[in-house]
């Protein structure tokens, strides 16, 4: 028997701590390192039944230590098109209120970050979310991409909840109504006690859900708050692996680096029409060309037939047991009840229904391509 | 009355005769979580003390489970095939994994008894 499980960044005397770190702890939270955080693993209930809760009902996340930042610019325009030479995603064309997923991408196509922008309620600018552990490359990285008159202010003095589940809206509208009226991957301010809370109808786990940006002074007690109401159980990071897992989302740094495309990556959905015809952004020659004549490998779906995790790095074989690819991510995951994964492949065995093996401890283990996500998506989107 | 001993890498064995029982105590499961699959010795294998006997799996990681004594495995627990959580639910008694023939009685020796394993776990905590 080996210890507990760890995540993959070491230790250290300096981690740094969210606004909940007395609450994850009051809450029997099992604390562990992520990105350079302190943040929990899972609290008394454990991952599966953390999961499962988020499915059911609603689960409360601290996603403090994601990046936030705004760009501070002349006009929406100038901001839009400053994100654009950055960016293959269609800004300009970003209503207010509304959010767009997008890549940060290097000259090579390959990705620095994934991240959320938000063209801002009242129209005027830009606000990001970019992933923890890749804060501090992607605000450099901006900043030395960024024309005069344009500036990047990070937001360390708010914290980020998400609120994730089916019973997510009913939470959220009884202690803040009116954000019933967003839906999927669209933005509000709504002002508590004359504090600003900027609220998405968004997540990382396939369901309905929020994500609350809050300063970080009354970040406990909106959590306490939330923990409060019947639906709610707090949710660690376990969770929200398998929950990402489950939903077909991809996770930087272990299902795509700098070396890896949008396109390879499954992501040419959030490449808009416009960007493909016009180029305009990092990459480019790779990317169009990999948008019409297919990317080398992709990331695809993949089920087991036993019940053994195809767990990061792990090899993919055809069924003649020749190596064409490698997983990203895998567990049993409790939702689909199956073991799932995701693994690079080239396009030809990209196919759903597509026989292959998993190399899981030197045993061939038969798996075949499914589509993701593995378990559907239940979003809130306009009617 | 069967003789139960401890590793340090948390597996127990139940002694009765000749034959031992074999699993991961009650402290490895709550420390590895929501336990999703276990591979288990196929029967008729024969395992060196301290040899990988099978693996764990929880939601998270893989871990191997080693065999507290030599011998030869002769049965294993076909209900966690299904249902591996039994090891969480029960670790110690439902949750067994593998029967072994014990080879050498005098390994059991080397092994630490109930007290001395709470005491070693509780050590390894702090």
């Amino acid at each position: 028997m080996m210890s507990e499980p760890q995540s993959t960044h070491p230790s250290s005397a300096e981690l740094r701590l969210t606004a909940l770190n007395a609450l994850h702890r009051e809450l029997g939270a099992k604390l562990v390192p992520f990105a350079g955080y302190e943040m929990p693993l899972q609290y008394a209930a454990g991952i599966v039944k953390e999961h499962n809760h988020v499915r059911a009902a609603a689960g409360l996340f601290d996603v403090s230590h994601m990046g936030q930042a705004r760009l501070e610019a002349p006009d929406f325009e100038a901001a839009a098109r400053a994100v654009e030479t950055l960016a293959p995603a269609d800004i300009l064309s970003l209503k207010p209120g509304r959010i767009r997923y997008t890549q940060l991408v290097n000259e090579q196509g390959g990705v620095i970050d994934d991240l959320m922008v938000t063209r801002t309620a009242d129209g005027k600018g830009l606000s990001l979310i970019v992933n923890a552990s890749r804060q501090e490359i992607d605000f450099a990285h901006i900043r030395a991409g960024l024309p005069a008159g344009i500036a990047l202010t990070p937001q360390p003095e708010r914290a980020l909840l998400a609120l994730q589940g089916p019973e997510a809206v009913a939470v959220l509208s009884r202690l803040i109504p009116g954000v019933e009226r967003l839906c999927f991957m669209e933005h509000g301010v709504f002002h508590v006690k004359s504090e600003a809370l900027f609220i998405s109808r968004s997540g990382y786990t396939g369901e309905d859900g929020f994500e609350i940006s809050v300063p970080t002074a009354s970040a406990e007690s909106l959590a306490r708050q939330l923990l409060a109401e019947p639906e709610v159980l707090p949710i660690g990071l376990g969770a929200r692996d398998t929950l990402r897992l489950e939903a077909g989302l991809p996770l930087y740094g272990q299902d795509m680096d700098e070396a890896t495309s949008p396109v390879e990556a499954g992501l040419a959905f959030s490449i808009g029409k416009r960007r493909r015809e016009q180029g305009g952004f990092p990459g480019a020659a790779r990317i169009i060309a990999e948008l019409s004549e297919g990317p080398a490998r992709l990331r695809v779906g993949l089920k087991l037939e036993g019940r053994a995790a195809a767990r990061t790095h792990m090899k993919v074989a055809d069924t003649s047991g020749n190596i064409v690819g490698e997983v990203t991510s895998g567990a049993f995951t409790p939702t689909a009840a199956a073991s799932v994964a995701m693994a690079y492949v080239p396009p030809a065995l990209a196919e759903p229904g597509t026989q292959l093996a998993v190399e899981i401890r030197g045993v061939a283990q038969p798996a075949r391509t499914v589509p993701m996500p593995f378990v559907p998506h239940n979003y809130a989107r306009r009617a | 009355m069967s003789q139960v001993k401890y590793t340090k890498d948390h597996e127990y064995i139940a002694v009765d005769g000749d034959t031992g029982t074999v699993g991961i105590t009650d402290n490895a499961q709550h420390k590895l979580g929501d336990i999703t699959f276990v591979e288990m010795p196929v029967v008729g294998r024969e395992l060196k003390k301290g040899e990988s006997a099978g693996v764990v799996e929880s939601v998270k990681a893989a871990s191997d489970v080693y065999t507290p004594v030599s011998g030869t495995v002769t049965e294993f627990n076909p209900a966690l095939e299904d249902k591996p959580e039994l090891v969480n639910e029960d670790a110690e008694s439902a949750g067994w994994f593998f029967k072994i023939k014990i080879a050498d009685a005098s390994e059991l020796a080397g092994l630490m008894d109930r007290d001395e394993y709470l005491a070693y776990a509780k050590e390894e905590d702090e």
